[in-house]
């Protein structure tokens, strides 16, 4: 798979990723924990926390569960249809709801299922008038869903294609059906990568503040998330933040310990590289077009709303406003800069991988992987705003903060997306180091030679679809500026945020329209239509 | 694998070299820095014309600060203690006195400023007003028809007319609702808040996401302030929004501004505080923050304005009442709330 000067290269990164990992998050909380200043105190534990962790885990496992198994036929259907016209469309809108931030995707949303929204609207004109209520459990699941099946199902799609050509051609030879194809095919690799896709779904959706409140409809729907936002902020005692901080990752990581256990990776084999071609396209062509459409009309009606508002607000004087072009500027070099130190922290976590899992690997690269992992993965149940608050007191010790805010931004950015970007890119350079590895090696081909003319052709559509990812995530963030303040950082979920805290709705929402825009734009490479079907894993 | 490390490492701070340039420039001799809530500064706020009419009268440049609002600007003065760079912290509000005052970074303004009109009558030693506005649910006129016209009629009306309200725990105006129902209902606030909770469509985390709701036709009313519907007839020229008065009175959120002990000149914060509650500073507020002026301005107030709801009654607790059962308060609304 590797020399050893490469492994020992990968294997130095990764220690010093992890070191840096822990270091960033590990600091901050440690300040915070000493800075016990006008908590107030009250009883820990109490049968309010308990009802509010239970309510986490409650709905962020109903919405894991909605989410995954709804991309299960999502992906099938997207990669027995290859060709029809829309398709690379129907790809590219799975990233969109990353870049949005939180409230603007559930007021397109509310367009939607509200009380007001279409779905009510059209279900009155057929003579019901108890309309469907977004308020409550079931509006955080819909909103829920929204965010993730697209992430899901993209996920999964990905795996699909990496299935060897050669698969396809036999199965067709032995005249599979559609049932045995998906339990002998297709069912081995989406189990190998469903606790991955599962694990951040969940992550993503127990750590959910926005949507749960909003959607709510009322205290009883309350995640720790928001619980820690209270101690920080109304209640100022950041130990309390700290401890229930750690009471999240505990909870979520122990579910995830065990949701890890239930797959593991599909056997890679080699293939030769042909064409995708798939024989068993001429079954289900009806139920494979309803999946398509029923999931493209529940996906692109919230953004069509978002889109609607934005073109009603006033563009031509958004256009000439300075602030935007400031916010845009910056936004653009926050998340250029955070979705490259991302994909630079993130190759030497998957690259790991292959070496620890060797049959003679020694106890301490297991350990090393398994914790670079884990942390990597984790580190989405850290709340930005712990983290941020953290490294502001740090940094105020040398000088004006302010000045230091866009580099906390950038990197509390870049981790937050790393475990987007490690689903995206680990099962691909698991398929390609299995692939490729040894045959590099025998021929020579080592070192950056080796990343320039095989890793990174092979991998260029992984990359940049993470590399997309992580600059969405990042566009649609306002985490940690709104904790450092608006000086001199303006981003565009800040702007918008200010238009719409001072009745300026249409402003925001065209602003929430060029986010859009924004997203969009970057799954472009990503999904451009090559000539080489090869390129599509 | 190093090469793309060494080429982020470059991009990142190339890139952030940009946006610190884009800082504004640290201004000459005399400065006064000002920390605020960030609609103050927004540029339809006031903080403008503030600085460049203060400017005027005291040959120095004001600086200002935004944070995201008034409970984040107290968090970041206990986040830089005496370290701080504020002269002056301008939006916080009389529920976040008690606190900001325990943080031991605020002096007494040693000021009498004459002809303040607060409604509750607020005074105090060491925060000065600059604005007042009332609580109020503000309600859509062409989906309601009939709207409450006491608090008691909001609790006890129609289930199906809903409100969408903000979260106490997270938002002034939440927790101003909170008080408003605690200062009509005492002890009996827990019931009134199990009564209302058929009538609450959602709680929001913040103002902005529930007002969303509110224009979205969502929910026919929503908690906001009186002074709302003067943005709609002057900024959209429509009257479509109304407030509801509620005969039993309006609880008040009154907005205040203090000097630090770690002042650069206390003279000059000073002088900005005397300006605060005179006619330099007054006249900008209405327009510009959508609040009531604390003293009588020499031009009268916008037309739309002449419009709003004027309480009749004004609730107001004192801050330490609030600082003390704050808690109390919120967990009692927790529980009347959750309930099934």
């Amino acid at each position: 798979m590797y020399t050893t000067r490469e492994a020992s290269a990968i294997v130095r990164a990764g220690g010093i990723v992890l070191a840096s990992i822990l270091l960033f998050a590990g600091l901050s909380t440690v300040v915070l924990l000493f800075h016990a200043e006008g908590g107030a105190g009250g009883a820990l534990f109490d049968a309010y926390l308990f009802g509010v962790a239970r309510f986490t885990l409650l709905q962020a496992s109903l919405s894991t569960v909605l989410s995954v198994a709804l991309a299960i036929p999502v992906a099938r259907a997207l990669a027995r249809r290859r060709h029809f016209p829309g398709r690379n469309w129907i790809v590219r809108l799975s990233a969109l709801p990353l870049g949005l931030p939180a409230l603007v995707a559930t007021l397109g949303i509310i367009e939607v299922w509200g009380r007001r929204g279409i779905v009510n609207q059209a279900l009155a004109t057929l003579g019901l008038d108890n309309p469907v209520s977004v308020y409550g459990l079931a509006g955080i699941l819909i909103a829920h869903v929204f965010f993730n099946l697209p992430l899901a199902a993209r996920l999964l799609m990905a795996g699909l294609e990496r299935i060897p050509p050669e698969y396809w051609l036999t199965s067709a030879n032995l005249g599979m059906g559609s049932g045995a194809a998906f339990r002998l095919i297709e069912w081995p690799v989406m189990r190998g990568l469903l606790p991955g896709i599962a694990g951040l779904v969940f992550m993503l959706c127990a750590t959910s503040f926005t949507i749960v409140l909003t959607l709510g409809g009322g205290p009883a729907a309350t995640t720790i998330e928001v619980a820690i936002y209270q101690a920080l902020r109304f209640d100022f005692d950041p130990p309390r933040a700290v401890i229930l901080s750690v009471l999240q990752i505990a909870l979520t990581g122990t579910l995830l310990y065990f949701m890890r256990l239930l797959g593991t990776p599909a056997e890679e084999a080699p293939t030769a590289g042909r064409a995708i071609r798939r024989f068993d396209g001429k079954r289900g062509r009806l139920s494979d077009g309803l999946v398509i459409l029923a999931f493209t009309l529940f996906t692109a009606a919230p953004l069509l709303a978002v889109v609607a508002a934005g073109f009603a607000s006033d563009l031509p004087r958004l256009a000439f406003d300075p602030l935007l072009h400031r916010a845009l500027a910056t936004s653009l070099a926050i998340a250029l800069a955070s979705a490259t130190l991302c994909l630079a922290v993130a190759m030497p976590a998957i690259a790991i991988a292959p070496l620890a899992a060797a049959d003679r690997a020694p106890a301490p690269l297991r350990y090393l992987a398994g914790t670079l992992q884990a942390t990597s993965s984790l580190i989405l149940l850290v709340p930005p705003v712990v983290v941020a608050t953290g490294w502001f007191l740090m940094l105020r010790t040398f000088g004006e903060v302010g000045r230091f805010a866009p580099y906390v931004v950038v990197v509390i950015n870049a981790l937050m997306a790393l475990p987007f970007v490690i689903r995206v890119l680990e099962p691909a350079y698991r398929t390609h180091i299995a692939r490729t590895g040894r045959l590099a090696v025998s021929l020579g081909v080592t070192g950056l030679h080796r990343l320039r003319w095989i890793d990174l052709p092979a991998l260029k559509r992984p990359l940049l679809t993470a590399f997309a990812f992580a600059m969405a995530l990042s566009l649609g963030d306002l985490g940690a500026v709104a904790i450092f303040g608006a000086d001199g950082v303006v981003t565009l979920p800040w702007l918008l945020f200010s238009r719409m805290g001072s009745y300026r709705t249409a402003d925001a929402a065209g602003i929430a329209l060029l986010l859009g825009i924004l997203c969009l734009l970057l799954t472009l490479p990503s999904t451009a239509s090559g000539k080489n079907a090869r390129d599509d894993a | 694998m190093r090469k793309t490390l060494l080429s982020a490492l470059a991009l990142l701070s190339a890139a952030s070299m940009t946006v610190s340039m884009a800082l504004p420039a640290q201004a000459a001799d005399k400065t006064l820095t000002i920390y605020t809530y960030e609609s103050f500064v927004t540029e339809w706020g006031p903080g403008a014309k503030v600085a460049a009419a203060f400017e005027k009268t005291c040959d120095c440049k004001v600086e200002w600060v935004g944070v995201a609002d008034g409970v984040e600007l107290l968090t970041r003065l206990k986040l830089e203690g005496e370290g701080t760079k504020a002269d002056i912290v301008l939006g916080l509000d009389t529920n976040l006195i008690a606190e900001a005052k325990a943080t031991g970074l605020f002096v007494p303004h040693q000021l009498a400023p004459q002809g303040l009109t607060v409604p509750g009558g607020f005074s105090d030693d060491t925060f000065l007003p600059y604005d007042y506005g009332h609580f109020a649910v503000v309600y859509d006129t062409e989906a309601l028809k009939n709207p409450p016209r006491s608090l008691k009629e909001l609790v006890e009306g129609d289930p199906d007319d809903k409100i969408v309200i903000e979260d106490p725990r997270t938002s002034t105006p939440g927790l101003g609702l909170l008080l408003w129902v605690k200062s009509v209902y005492g002890d009996k606030a827990g019931e009134a808040w199990a009564k209302l909770k058929d009538r609450v469509l959602t709680v929001t985390p913040g103002w902005s996401e529930a007002y969303g709701l509110f224009t979205k036709g969502e929910a026919p009313m929503v908690l906001s302030y009186t002074t709302s519907p003067a943005y709609h007839m002057v900024a959209e020229n429509t009257e479509r929004y109304q407030a509801a008065a509620f005969s039993e009175g309006h609880y008040v959120q009154i907005e205040v501004a203090g000097m630090t002990k770690t002042a650069d000149n206390p003279e000059l914060a000073k002088a900005f505080l005397t300006f605060m509650t005179g006619p330099g500073f007054q006249p900008i507020i209405p327009e510009t923050n959508w609040m009531m002026p604390v003293a009588a301005t020499d031009a009268p107030l916008p037309a739309a304005f002449d419009k709003l709801v004027k309480p009749e009654h004004t609730f107001l607790y004192a801050a330490d009442e609030v600082a003390a059962n704050r808690r109390a308060w919120i967990d009692e609304w927790l529980s009347a709330m959750s309930a099934k």
